[in-house]
């Protein structure tokens, strides 16, 4: 059966250059970056050589980045260690309503901790409004964190505009970029951020590892305590194999960027196009044209995401959906609902996110194997027996 | 592991009796879109026997698959068993179901209820029209 893998936002695979180059590291280079002998010499070597890379890729300063275990760390670490760090300064946090749980449960910790979060509203495509960050900024505003993109519907947010918005009044701003770096060209200097986050199972590194780019002289209160590594910002034995890893596929991602792009953004609008044609009541989400290259999201009506999901996967396909029965917490993806889609299409949602295997091929493959799946659940389907039925009796 | 048992599978990818019955003797509806699920069983009774069982549904997998065994398991049933039929048995009878997904797929028990509930609405006003 042809197998075809749509999900590269919940990860891409591990780049055969990578995992070489991580081999060593699980072998004969086992040493413990701190340690003063050679072994410990060649693995400290290592991740320095991995700081630079991921480094370059982001336009930064090798000394500003703190490697963490995972995207998610980054964020934590972010939203707590740099609040913390300016809590005499004030209390007061801005985020918006889609971002990563990473992010919106830590600024519920926050709030649990004493601190003050206001949630920016999103347009109906997802996209954040600069001028309400603007009005939400307070005398004690201390951080502002708001995505670069939204991995589940692709939306960009308009970094540079909040930006120039935070730099004069002084705001330390945050970007979670865990879904742009590696794939669409990040550079810190011209987005005019002072955090950023990116993890490496993103662009064909390993998982379990990411970095917490934070700009020279801005502080932050480490989460974990212990030894003096990473420049006492995160404790704790380096996983060594992991962030050669990551450094390797940050070079590797350096030079494919372009290509990437051009390639997924055709996979992308064939797909946007082609599969509303083929399928009757399904909306694309997200924005029409400001959204990542590799992203192609949809609402399907009258159906649920899991279902289709299943039975894509029966066909070799996979995807994800943001569906309430496709999550552990069985809600609705709050990114769609933020955007003002209802519970009840949003239960339709189904998302395709591309990586470099992927082939004009495979979007025929998909189009031809969806709407058949699309019919048998329709027919299942009481909503769609009521739509049909009243459709009929108005016409 | 996947998630779902193999019998879940096998009434999720073939599920049985789905449809609606025309002139049905009872209809009951349980859950709501907004929650995920949504489940309408039809019913013919004859002889106080459920002579016909269909179904439609709307949500995950589990949710079809809880409806398709409803129906086979209270196919042909006096409708005082089929009201013994409960989310427990359901779910003992296709081998288990993910323990969050127990509540808010399992609601096919209630749907056959409301339907041979409704159907002895209707019977006690017909009887009571013939008075």
């Amino acid at each position: 059966m042809k197998k075809v893998y749509f999900d590269n936002a919940a990860t891409t695979p591990l780049d055969p250059q990578v995992r070489e180059a991580m081999l060593p590291y699980l072998g004969e280079l086992f040493g413990n970056p701190s340690s003063l002998h050679d072994w410990g010499d060649m693995a400290r070597q290592s991740v320095d050589d991995a700081r630079e890379q991921v480094a370059g890729l982001i336009g930064a300063q090798a000394e500003e980045i703190i490697f963490t275990g995972s995207g998610t760390e980054s964020n934590n670490f972010a939203l707590k260690g740099l609040a913390l760090a300016q809590q005499a300064k004030g209390k007061h946090i801005i985020i918006s309503e889609i971002e990563h749980f990473s992010v919106l449960h830590s600024a519920r910790t926050l709030e649990k901790w004493g601190f003050d979060v206001t949630l920016i509203p999103v347009d109906r495509y997802g996209v954040v409004d600069p001028q309400d960050v603007h009005k939400s900024i307070r005398k004690d505003t201390i951080l502002v964190s708001i995505m670069h993109a939204n991995g589940e519907v692709g939306t960009l947010e308009p970094i540079k505009e909040i930006s120039r918005i935070t730099l004069e009044h002084n705001i330390i701003f945050h970007t979670d970029a865990v879904a742009t770096v590696g794939n669409i060209p990040v550079n810190v200097k011209e987005l005019g951020v002072d955090a950023l986050s990116l993890a490496g199972n993103q662009f064909y590194g390993p998982k379990g590892v990411g970095a917490l780019w934070v700009r020279k002289g801005v502080r932050i209160i480490p989460l974990l305590d212990g030894g003096i590594q990473e420049g006492g910002r995160r404790a704790g034995t380096e996983n060594v194999p992991a962030i050669v890893g990551l450094g390797k596929a940050a070079e590797l991602a350096a030079g494919d960027i372009p290509a990437k792009m051009t390639k997924f953004a055709h996979l992308r609008d064939r797909l946007l196009r082609e599969l509303p044609a083929r399928i009757d009541r399904s909306v694309v989400t997200g924005h029409p044209q400001g959204r990542l290259p590799g992203n192609a999201s949809f609402c399907i009506e009258f159906i649920e995401g899991e279902s289709m999901l299943m039975m894509l996967n029966m066909k070799g396909v996979a995807v994800s959906s943001g569906s309430a029965c496709t999550s552990k917490a069985l809600k609705a993806s709050h990114v769609l609902i933020a955007m003002g889609i209802s519970h009840e299409v949003a239960q339709g949602s189904l998302l395709f996110t591309f990586g470099k295997d992927n082939t004009d091929e495979d979007i025929d493959y998909v189009l031809e194997v969806l709407p058949p799946i699309v019919d048998r659940l329709r027919q299942m389907s009481p909503l769609y027996s009521k739509f049909v039925k009243a459709s009929k009796g108005g016409s | 592991m996947p998630i779902y048992s193999q019998k879940v599978m096998d009434h999720f990818t073939n599920p049985r009796n789905v449809g609606e019955i025309e002139n049905a003797d009872g209809i009951g509806e349980e859950g709501n879109p907004v929650c995920g699920d949504m489940m309408t069983f039809y019913i013919k009774v004859k002889e106080n026997r459920l002579d016909d069982i269909k179904f439609k549904t709307f949500g995950c997998g589990a949710a079809i698959a809880v409806s398709s065994i409803v129906s086979e398991m209270a196919m042909g049933k006096t409708l005082e068993e089929a009201m013994k039929i409960t989310p427990r048995t359901v779910a003992d009878e296709l081998e288990g179901l993910p323990k969050n997904k127990f509540h808010c797929s399992n609601l096919g028990a209630q749907a056959l209820h409301k339907a041979i509930d409704d159907y002895k609405k209707k019977q006690k006003k017909a009887e009571g029209g013939k008075q």
